[in-house]
């Protein structure tokens, strides 16, 4: 007697294969959902759907986009990172101060910024890890101290003047009539190295394995609290990169940056169809579902809506992403 | 007849929690080519007695031989190191990952030249063929390799984890109530899948509740009883019930008669 599934048909088996080679429905469900929300906006103002106004939502979209790949990585592994947009906000003031009150040349700063970020990863991950604290909490109570440090540090001062070279990726160049910054350019280029990364490497497909069953991957001899670790880590280096990314787009170091990164980043995550429950999802639905907030945050910005409405608005699409990640896995749990 | 190797033993093994003595010299020995099982009443030392074999615990006292080496596991990695693979109760994979990546996870195979050693690429394509050969081995028919382990039933996710370890493991194969949480029919796969891991020539532990389904695979019973190995049973020789009684205490060790203890 063997395990076996029912005879296969020839064509059960072409449907099957036909199967495997298309994306799943989870990365299609988001991007259907961005060209609906492209389709209405465009519908509703004259102007949406220009080179100009697209390459805006692209250059809005590349801060949230970065914090998202971070936060994509530790909500694989079903934990959650609250404190991804302060966390940014305090890189952001560190790299503009040290370079424009105590002069360290351009790169030495930058590296000090996501140095201190990267920090802020490593002590969740320690948290996490060698503490056995729940994710949400540590994250709760670093997201407080690193807005406090940042206001503490900076006096609530913006820092200004700062050197072209530190904003450099937010200058732009023209590909035909559409200007594209260069910090866009280094999303795509960060998105193109974790989906591979994600996707096609060992130390990946643990991420993965960590997020589904911990106990059962710890058995198989992966060392879980090292590639939980290395993720938080890692995190805290994408929002670095991401305050460079901010600093560069307002061409000042902003202690009030991040407020509304924070949520949209995670938004951003379950937008993309990646499950809070961990072990599910994509990383490039994550960019899908960065450009989903920046499109109606931007499309409601030209209809006129107030600002407010569009925190309203970002508020009911996690809960409707969540609610459907939670029907979808239901039947599993 | 040459005496059958020894494949792995335990001598006087002790193990303590505070006052409660789980092991209290407990002792074991696992042939070559056999399926063992292991029956026991709750408290009787049996799961201590599996831990310790398979790294889950550190015993006390005593020692375990691999081959007659002496080997101290500190961890179930330590054993899987040594050839000692374990199936558990609860299905232990990764529920969305594929089939493939579930027999190699923690193993993973990386592609030749550069683009496995320096941009750390799997051999996607490989591992899929090979977890299909392991699969084919084992007479496990799932077409493909690349459906998530989820959309498997219970025996057929049982059956990835019965050839994750049949794939690797070296020396000995335990499987701790593999069929606890399957139906009638998966059960009864599944042990059709112990005889094929046995058949393949690895040894196999068996602990299992069900005695139907002792009766229907072992080569030996080993019945562990107050810490204690009480006796070890000839399946063939002995009835389920004196089974039954021997594991309660009912019969003495030295009420058992000569016929029905395994040699």
């Amino acid at each position: 007697m063997a395990i076996t599934t029912a005879t296969p048909h020839a064509g059960n088996r072409t449907m099957e294969s036909l199967k495997h080679k298309l994306p799943p429905i989870g990365v299609l469900g988001p991007f259907f959902a961005l060209l609906a929300a492209c389709v209405f906006f465009a519908a509703q103002t004259d102007t949406f759907l220009t080179g100009g106004n697209l390459s805006l939502v692209l250059q809005q979209v590349m801060v949230v986009g970065v914090i998202a790949i971070g936060q994509t990585l530790i909500i694989l592994t079903a934990g959650i990172d609250l404190s991804c947009g302060m966390v940014m906000a305090l890189g952001g003031i560190v790299m503009s101060k040290f370079a424009v009150e105590l002069g360290l040349p351009v790169p030495v700063a930058i590296v000090c910024g996501i140095g201190v970020t990267t920090l802020f990863g490593l002590a969740n991950g320690l948290l996490v890890t060698r503490v056995g604290l729940p994710p949400f909490i540590v994250t709760l109570g670093t997201l407080n101290i690193a807005f406090a440090i940042t206001q503490l540090y900076s006096h609530s001062q913006t820092v200004s003047d700062l050197p072209d070279a530190m904003t450099w990726l937010g200058t732009t160049f023209g590909i035909g009539s559409t200007q594209v910054a260069f910090g866009t350019v280094l999303m795509l280029l960060l998105y193109g190295i974790v989906w591979f990364a994600l996707k096609e490497t060992a130390r990946g497909r643990h991420v993965y394995a960590v997020g589904n069953n911990k106990e059962a991957t710890r058995l198989t001899g992966i060392p879980t609290q090292r590639v939980l670790l290395g993720v938080y880590v890692l995190a805290g280096a994408f929002y670095g990169l991401a305050s460079l990314l901010s600093v560069s787009r307002t061409g000042v170091g902003d202690p009030n940056a991040g407020q509304t990164e924070n949520l949209d980043a995670i938004t951003a995550v379950v937008l993309g169809g990646t499950s809070l429950f961990g072990g599910r999802g994509s990383v490039l639905g994550s960019l899908v579902g960065a450009l989903i907030v920046g499109v109606f945050r931007n499309g409601l910005t030209l209809m006129g809506v107030s600002s407010v409405y569009q925190i309203l608005v970002t508020g009911i699409l996690v809960i409707l992403a969540v609610a459907a990640d939670q029907l979808s896995h239901r039947k599993e749990r | 007849m040459a005496a059958p190797q020894i494949v792995m033993q335990a001598k006087g093994l002790v193990k303590r929690y505070g006052h409660v003595t789980a092991l209290e010299g407990a002792d074991f020995e696992l042939r070559a080519g056999e399926i063992l099982a292991v029956i026991g009443d709750n408290g009787a030392g049996k799961s201590t007695l599996i831990k310790a074999l398979s790294g889950a615990i550190v015993p006390d006292e005593g020692e375990i031989l691999l081959d007659g080496q002496p080997v101290h596991f500190k961890s179930p990695i330590d054993a899987r190191r040594a050839g000692i693979e374990t199936v558990y109760q609860e299905l232990a994979v990764a529920p969305a990952m594929t089939i493939a990546e579930n027999l190699f996870l923690g193993r993973e195979i990386r592609k030749p030249g550069w683009r496995g050693r320096w941009l750390r690429m799997l051999d996607k394509k490989r591992m899929a063929e090979e977890s299909n050969r392991h699969m084919q081995d084992l007479k496990i028919g799932i077409r493909s390799m690349s459906v998530p382990v989820e959309s498997l039933s219970g025996g057929q996710r049982q059956g990835v984890a019965v050839a994750r370890s049949a794939a690797f493991a070296r020396h000995v194969v335990i499987m701790d109530e593999p069929t606890a949480a399957l139906g009638v029919k998966e059960g009864n796969m599944v042990l059709e899948l112990i005889r094929r891991v046995r058949d393949r020539g690895l040894p196999v532990v068996l602990i299992s509740h069900n005695m139907p389904h002792v009766f229907e695979i072992a080569d030996r019973i080993h019945v562990a009883r107050l810490g204690k190995r009480a006796a070890v049973l000839n399946p063939k020789k002995i009835s389920m019930s004196d089974t039954v009684a021997v594991m309660t205490g009912a019969m003495r060790p030295e009420d058992i008669p000569p016929e029905c203890l395994a040699h």
